[in-house]
C-alpha cells in the first residue's frame, strides 16, 4: 500500500548521487591510478593540510604510519594502523575531499591517491597500480582490528546491578583537578566562559557597565575600518562586513588580524597590493615562487582573478580551494582583506 | 533600609518599553547575553569542521531551544531552500525515488521528542578532569520536539526488498557524512524531521530536513539528508570506521557503538553556576537520559559516593529523551562532592570513570557516560575534578 508519492529516480540521478563504496568494492567506477601520479596528485591537493608525506600537519589528520601503536598511550591511528577497508579510503577521498572543494577529485585521481596512501603506509611498492580489477586484493593491515558493538554482554551485566545507597565507600579525596590545566575558555574576569552572573549584584548597575563597554567596541571596530579606508579609497563599511563573512570560507587555512600567523595557509595581513609569495616563514607551492620570481603582485585585479579561480589563474597553487564564484563576494572579501594592514 | 526598586518609581513603570513588532522572530533579551553556545577553539583545526557546546548549566527543563542548541559541522552549515531540496531512496528497493520538500509534506506525520548526543560528548574527560563547566564536558547535548514523517513509511513507498539489511544515509553538504544503520532501526523510530521544538529546523541543525535517531549517537543523525540508500551490508564509511569507533585497551576496537547509554549530569550547582547565596535552601538541578528507554531513577550524592539520596523526576519522563530532576536540600555551608546517577528502565545504572576505564582502558574516547564530581566549595565555588 503505498501513497503514490515521490517520482521515479532517474538512472543518471542516482549515478550522480549513490557514490557510495562498499568493503568488498561495490560501487567503484571503471579507472585506475599508480603511486607516481598519486604523489604528485596528493602533493597538489591534499599536503597542504596532510604534508607531502601524509605524515599531518598542524593537527589535520596523519595518513600514514602509526602501525604497532593502538595500544599505546597516544595511539596514532591511520590508514595503515586502524582503517579497516581501503574502500573507506577510496569513498572518503571522493565524495568529501580536498576539505572545502568536495566531489573535484576524478575518479583515476583517486585511485591514485589511494594508491599513494597504500604505498606510503608500506603496504604496497612504488610501482603499483590500483584499479577497480585488482581492488579486492588490498587488505588493509587492521581490517581483523574491529568487532561488533559487545556492550550488551560485556558491561550491561557488569553495570546492572542494585546500587549501594549507603556507606558505599571510604571517604573521598581529590585526585584530579581541572584548574590544573588551565584549558578552559574563561570570561575576561577569569572565571569559565559563560558563568552565571551574579545576582546579588544590583541588576541596573550590572548592564550599565556592560551596555556601553559593547557600544564603544562598535565605535572603536567603525573608527578603525573608516581609518584604513581613507588611506586606501572610499570603502563602504558594509562592504567590510560582508566581507568578514565570505572571509569564513577562508578562516579554515588563513589568518588575519592581531597576532594572526601563517597556517594552512599563509597570514593574510597586508595582503592586498602586497608582491606574491612574500609572507615570511610561508613554504609557498613552486608555480607561486615562480610567479613571485616574475613580479607577481597582488593587485586588487590580481586577487580578485585569483580568488575567482584559484586553479584555473595559477595551475599547482597549493590553495585546495575551488574559487568564489560571485563577483560581489570577491569584492567583499578583498575590502575585507584591505582593511588589514601588514 | 527600604529597597528604592520598590519606594521609588522605576522608569519601567511609568514609560513605554518597545512596541509590538521590535523583533519580529524574537531574540533573548540582553540579561541573558551569556547564555549561548560556546567552542572550545583548541580542540579542532578548522571552525568548519568543528563543534560547540549547549549552555546546559543555565537552562531549565528538558527542551535545548534550537538557537543555542550544540552544532556540530564536518563541512560548515550550508544553506539549502526548501525548493531546492531534493531526498533519494535507491539501492535494493522495488522504485527508487526522489521527493521534493512538498512530496514529504503530504505523507502521515508523527510527533517525537528526543535528546541526540555527539558520541565524543565527555571525551575530554576520559583521561580525567579536564574543563570547567557542564556545558564544556557534557554539553555535546540538545532536546527537542521533531515533527516528521517516519523514515518507515518513505521506505515502503520505495518497497524494501528481501535482501536489503542496512540503509545508509547521507547528507547534501560537502562532507556528505553519512551513516549505515540496521533495516530494523530505519522501520522502527527514525524520523525524516523538518521542524523542531515548533519552528522550522535551524540552519545549523540541518534545515529544511535533517534524520531523527533516537537514542543513537548524534552523528547518524544526518543533516540536510539527500539519500537513502538501501543495502546487503554496512557500507563501512570513514565516520564509522576511522571515527565514532572506540579503540579498547587490547589495541582492538568496538564497532557499531551506537546506542548512548544512560548518564546524567548536575547541571546547577555546576563551575559555571556556581553558589552566591550562601547556605539553606538550595536546588540542585540536573539532567539525566537513556539511549535504551525511559529514567527510572536518579541518586544524588553529596559527598563523593559514599551515600546516595533519590532524587525527583520532575515533570514527564519520555523514552530517549532529557529527563529533569531536582533535588531540594538544606545546604549548611560545608564542602560537598556532589555526584549524580541515572538509573534506567532496563536497570542499567550509570557506572563511575574508573570503571568504565578498567573495561575499556584510557584510549577509548567516545561514549564516556561516566559520572561526573562537582567539587562545591565552602565559599559556593564550584569546581571540576575527580575523587578516589
Amino acid at each position: 500500500e503505498t501513497l503514490g508519492l515521490g517520482r521515479p529516480a532517474l538512472p543518471e540521478e542516482i549515478a550522480a548521487w549513490d557514490v557510495a563504496v562498499l568493503p568488498d568494492g561495490t560501487g567503484l567506477p571503471e579507472g585506475s591510478g599508480d603511486v607516481f601520479t598519486g604523489d604528485e596528485v596528493f602533493a597538489e591537493k591534499c599536503a597542504s593540510c596532510h604534508g607531502d608525506f601524509a605524515e599531518g600537519i598542524d593537527n589535520w589528520p596523519v595518513l600514514a604510519g602509526g602501525q604497532g601503536s593502538l595500544r599505546d598511550r597516544r595511539p596514532v591511528k591511520t590508514v595503515g594502523s586502524y582503517w579497516p577497508y581501503a574502500s573507506t579510503v577510496w569513498d572518503y577521498v571522493h565524495r568529501s575531499m580536498p576539505f572545502g572543494a568536495a566531489q573535484t577529485v576524478t575518479a583515476d585521481e583517486t585511485y591514485a591517491i589511494t594508491a599513494f596512501l597504500l604505498y606510503s603506509n608500506g603496504i604496497v611498492d612504488d610501482d603499483f597500480e590500483l584499479s577497480r580489477d585488482n581492488f579486492a586484493e588490498i587488505v588493509l593491515p587492521n581490517a581483523g582490528g574491529f568487532y561488533p558493538d559487545d556492550r550488551a554482554e560485556a558491561e550491561y551485566p557488569v553495570f546492572s546491578v542494585a546500587p549501594c545507597m549507603d556507606s558505599c565507600r571510604e571517604p573521598v579525596k581529590v585526585t584530579k583537578r581541572a584548574v590544573d590545566l588551565g584549558v578552559t575558555p574563561e570570561d575576561p574576569d577569569g572565571k569559565p566562559a559563560g558563568t552565571l552572573p551574579d545576582l546579588t549584584i544590583a541588576a541596573a548597575s550590572a548592564t550599565e557597565e556592560a551596555a556601553p563597554a559593547d557600544e564603544s567596541t562598535a565605535e572603536e571596530t567603525a573608527a578603525e575600518v573608516t581609518e584604513t579606508a581613507s588611506d586606501e579609497m572610499a570603502v563602504d563599511p558594509a562592504l567590510v562586513e560582508a566581507g568578514e563573512k565570505v572571509f569564513k570560507k577562508c578562516k579554515a587555512c588563513h589568518k588575519v588580524g592581531e597576532g594572526a600567523k601563517n597556517g594552512t595557509g599563509p597570514m593574510l595581513n597586508g595582503i592586498v597590493g602586497q608582491a606574491a609569495g612574500a609572507v615570511d616563514g610561508f613554504r609557498y607551492s613552486k608555480p607561486m615562487q615562480a610567479a613571485a620570481g616574475d613580479g607577481l603582485a597582488w593587485t586588487h585585479e590580481a586577487l580578485a582573478e585569483f580568488l575567482a579561480n584559484p586553479k584555473g589563474y595559477m595551475k599547482g597553487t597549493k590553495m585546495s580551494f575551488a574559487g568564489l564564484k560571485k563577483p560581489d563576494e570577491i569584492e567583499a572579501v578583498i575590502a575585507y582583506l584591505a582593511s588589514f594592514e601588514g | 533600609t527600604a529597597d528604592p526598586l520598590i519606594t521609588e518609581v522605576q522608569d519601567w513603570a511609568s514609560s513605554f518599553g518597545d512596541a509590538v513588532d521590535a523583533t519580529p522572530y524574537g531574540m533573548p533579551i540582553h540579561y541573558e547575553s551569556h547564555v549561548v553556545r560556546r567552542n572550545v577553539e583548541w580542540l579542532t583545526e578548522s571552525a568548519v569542521s568543528s563543534i560547540n557546546f549547549t549552555p546546559i548549566h543555565a537552562l531549565e527543563g528538558t527542551i535545548t531551544p534550537q538557537g543555542c542548541a550544540f552544532e556540530r559541522h564536518h563541512s560548515g552549515a550550508i544553506e539549502l531552500s526548501k525548493q531546492d531540496y531534493r531526498l533519494m531512496i535507491n539501492g535494493l528497493v522495488e522504485r527508487p525515488l526522489v521527493f521534493t520538500y512538498e512530496d514529504l509534506t503530504r505523507f502521515p506525520r508523527t510527533i517525537t521528542t528526543a535528546f541526540c548526543e555527539c558520541a565524543a560528548n565527555g571525551g575530554m574527560e576520559w583521561g580525567g578532569a579536564q574543563l570547567e563547566g557542564c556545558q564544556f564536558t557534557q554539553g555535546m547535548i540538545h532536546n527537542m520536539e521533531y515533527t516528521g514523517v517516519p523514515l518507515r513509511l518513505l521506505l515502503e513507498e520505495a518497497g524494501v526488498k528481501p535482501e536489503g539489511k542496512w540503509i545508509y544515509a547521507e547528507g547534501a553538504d560537502a562532507s556528505s557524512n553519512g551513516r549505515s544503520m540496521p533495516l530494523e532501526k530505519a522501520l522502527d523510530d527514525v524520523l525524516v524531521a523538518f521542524f523542531a521544538n515548533g519552528e522550522a529546523l535551524r540552519k545549523e541543525h540541518g534545515y529544511p530536513v535533517r534524520l531523527v535517531v533516537p537514542g543513537f549517537e548524534g552523528n547518524m543523525w544526518v543533516k540536510w539528508l539527500r539519500r537513502i540508500g538501501v543495502y546487503d551490508q554496512a557500507v563501512e564509511s570513514r565516520e564509522e570506521t576511522s571515527k565514532y569507533t572506540d579503540l579498547m585497551k587490547d589495541g582492538r576496537a568496538r564497532k557499531w557503538t551506537w546506542v548512548m547509554d544512560a548518564k546524567s549530569v548536575i547541571t546547577s550547582p555546576s563551575p559555571q553556576a556556581p553558589i552566591r547565596h550562601g547556605k539553606g535552601p538550595l536546588v540542585i538541578t540536573g539532567l539525566a537520559w537513556s539511549g535504551n528507554g525511559k529514567i527510572d531513577r536518579v541518586d544524588v550524592s553529596l559527598d563523593g559516593g559514599v551515600s546516595w539520596q533519590p532524587a525527583r523526576l520532575t515533570g514527564d519522563v519520555k523514552s530517549k529523551a532529557l529527563t529533569r530532576f531536582h533535588l531540594d536540600i538544606d545546604w549548611d555551608g560545608s564542602e560537598m562532592y556532589l555526584q549524580s546517577r541515572a538509573i534506567d528502565e532496563t536497570g542499567y545504572v550509570q557506572p563511575t570513570k574508573d570503571q568504565l576505564r578498567e573495561i575499556r582502558g584510557l584510549n577509548n574516547v567516545y561514549h564516556n557516560n561516566g559520572i561526573q564530581t562537582w567539587w562545591v566549595r565552602a565559599d559556593g565555588e564550584v569546581e571540576n575534578v575527580e575523587v578516589a
